[in-house]
């Protein structure tokens, strides 16, 4: 498989205060492919995932050298525009967090940040994206209720919906179906296969089976550095490194 | 033996349960006394006649609670009006900017605050607020007065009900889960758009909540009040007009010309509206912090 890459990180540490939490990480990050990041918990998988956006800034703190290239520039420059950093990537968390607003506000949230202002073309961008996340049919009729009343599943398709509504190139997921029931965490994992032709997808998972499932490419982290990487048929099945091959195994956690 | 020390046992969980009892009843208990002791007033005089009347002349029988009233409520609202702005900005900073050091080290100077005796607030007020309104604030809008006037009450309460809204406040926004923030950072907002659209509005009950408990000690607030507002029994027009609150007159004229008919009956009665009133303001507040706990939960 040939890939185009989106981002590419080079020598990225990050310290939170003395802790290291990452450590000389370089790698690249296809793009329009789902690129899905493995290994046990406390490994620095969903820091890698969070500098991508630079929420890693609201810790206390945090520290950052090297760089992160998106499109060629550098996210990590104190001069970038964290702004525009981030509404080029949509973010799934771990919970759904709608926003405490209706279900039309939390789609229209971002369009509305960001200058859209006529009804009309926020009705536009709101069905879009709701169908887009194959929600539109479950909520059509109430879309004027607080967020907060959907089922967790489809308040994460809402989530969704919101990070795709102001039109990113990049999709973010921070294992987001763990909080999910099988039934909701499989839609979820089929969306992104849908979505992976127009969007460079990077997820967070523990989840071995759901990265398997998915993933077109596998970064495994080990303690805060990156182990190895590749395409995901290598890694699953022809690990170059014992970690990874203990790891896919399953004899480490 | 085995039978006297489970009996000492007995006596202790009842005897406890005996005096928190009663301190649960004590509030029921004031209440009802200062009811009852009122009652000689409100059996000689229609309730409204007491709250809407404008002529406090003891001595010829006249007992109008409204200059007593109105001012309360002046030198509460001019308060919690400078207070909310304030409070609100520094909560919103202290929460959403602020670093955790600047957090640890300035929350303690702001509750501390909260400790300050009365007394002393209104000794600053005398020395520097009453001076500052006479000299400086009033001629500004043409007024040339003593400077002991409802603006004077009103700036010392709201220093005093800072610490209040402040800790409220910042608790409450402390409650709104982290990953909302993300969530709307991530879509491109800004952390003021966010603080705006995302953190006030999952707060706001709480904050009203906080404003509430605030008007509640402002409202009752004796001794600080009482050195600055001038008291003179007149209804206030404006903010310079001189202002006598309800626990102000309580604490000036109980126990002094008390020969007076009916006087001490009317004192009870301000006790009892005082009283009620600051319940009521922290029913209210309970109510929406309850209520936020749940909402965020």
């Amino acid at each position: 498989m040939e890939f185009k890459n989106h981002i590419c990180v080079q020598n990225l540490n990050v310290y939170y205060g003395k802790v290291q939490a990452l450590k000389n990480i370089s790698v690249e990050i296809p793009d329009k492919k789902i690129t899905v990041i493995i290994g046990p918990s406390g490994c620095g998988k969903t820091t890698l995932l969070k500098s991508f956006n630079r929420l890693i800034d609201l810790m206390d703190n945090v520290k950052a050298t090297g760089k992160i290239l998106v499109d060629g520039e550098d996210i990590l420059d104190p001069k970038a525009e964290v702004v525009d950093i981030r509404k080029k990537m949509g973010l799934l968390s771990q919970k759904p967090y709608p926003l405490p607003m209706s279900i039309y506000d939390n789609v229209a949230y971002g369009p509305r940040i960001h200058g859209t202002k006529g009804r009309k073309e926020l009705d536009q961008i709101v069905e879009y994206r709701l169908k887009e996340s194959s929600l539109w049919e479950e909520v059509k009729d109430r879309l004027h209720d607080p967020a907060s009343r959907l089922s967790v599943g489809q308040q994460q398709r809402l989530c969704l919906a919101r990070g795709l509504a102001v039109e990113p190139e990049i999709i973010l997921g921070d294992e987001p179906t763990s909080a999910l029931d099988p039934n909701s965490s499989q839609r979820i994992e089929q969306k992104f296969l849908e979505l992976k032709d127009r969007y460079t997808i990077v997820v967070v998972t523990h989840i071995l089976r759901q990265a398997k499932r998915i993933a077109d490419y596998v970064l495994f982290l080990y303690m805060g550095e990156l182990i190895e990487h590749g395409p995901a048929r290598e890694i699953f099945e022809n690990p170059k490194q014992k970690l990874t091959r203990e790891y896919i195994q399953g004899s480490i956690s | 033996m085995r039978g006297k020390r489970a009996i000492k046992e007995k006596a202790a969980r009842y005897l406890m349960l005996a005096i928190t009892g009663l301190s649960g009843l004590l509030m029921f208990i004031m209440v009802f006394a200062l009811y009852y002791r009122s009652r000689p007033i409100l059996a000689l005089k229609p309730l409204t006649y007491l709250l809407l009347d404008t002529v406090w002349a003891p001595s010829r029988g006249e007992f109008g609670f409204l200059p007593f009233i109105a001012g309360t409520l002046w030198v509460t609202l001019v308060a919690v009006a400078i207070a909310v702005p304030l409070c609100l900005l520094t909560s919103i900073y202290l929460s959403e900017y602020a670093g955790s050091r600047i957090r640890e080290w300035s929350k303690p100077p702001i509750d501390l605050l909260a400790g300050i005796p009365s007394v002393v607030y209104g000794v600053w007020g005398l020395l520097v607020v009453v001076p500052l309104i006479k000299d400086q604030i009033a001629p500004l809008f043409g007024k040339f007065i003593t400077g002991y006037c409802v603006l004077a009450g009103g700036i010392v309460l709201a220093i005093m009900v800072f610490p209040v809204i402040i800790h409220v406040s910042v608790e409450v926004m402390g409650y709104v889960p982290q990953e909302i923030r993300e969530a709307s950072l991530a879509v491109g907002a800004t952390k003021w758009q966010t603080v705006k659209f995302v953190v006030l509005r999952k707060a706001l009950p709480g904050i009203v909540a906080a404003v509430v408990l605030g008007l509640s000690r402002a409202f009752g607030e004796t001794m600080a009040v009482l050195m600055v507002a001038g008291n003179v029994a007149r209804l206030p027009k404006s903010m310079f007009d001189p202002a006598y609150t309800l626990p102000a007159l309580i604490a000036n004229n109980y126990g002094e010309m008390l020969s007076i008919p009916l006087y001490d009956s009317a004192l009870m009665l301000a006790s009892f509206i005082l009283l009620v009133v600051v319940l009521i303001f922290n029913i209210i507040s309970r109510m929406f912090l309850v209520r936020i706990e749940r909402r965020i939960q």
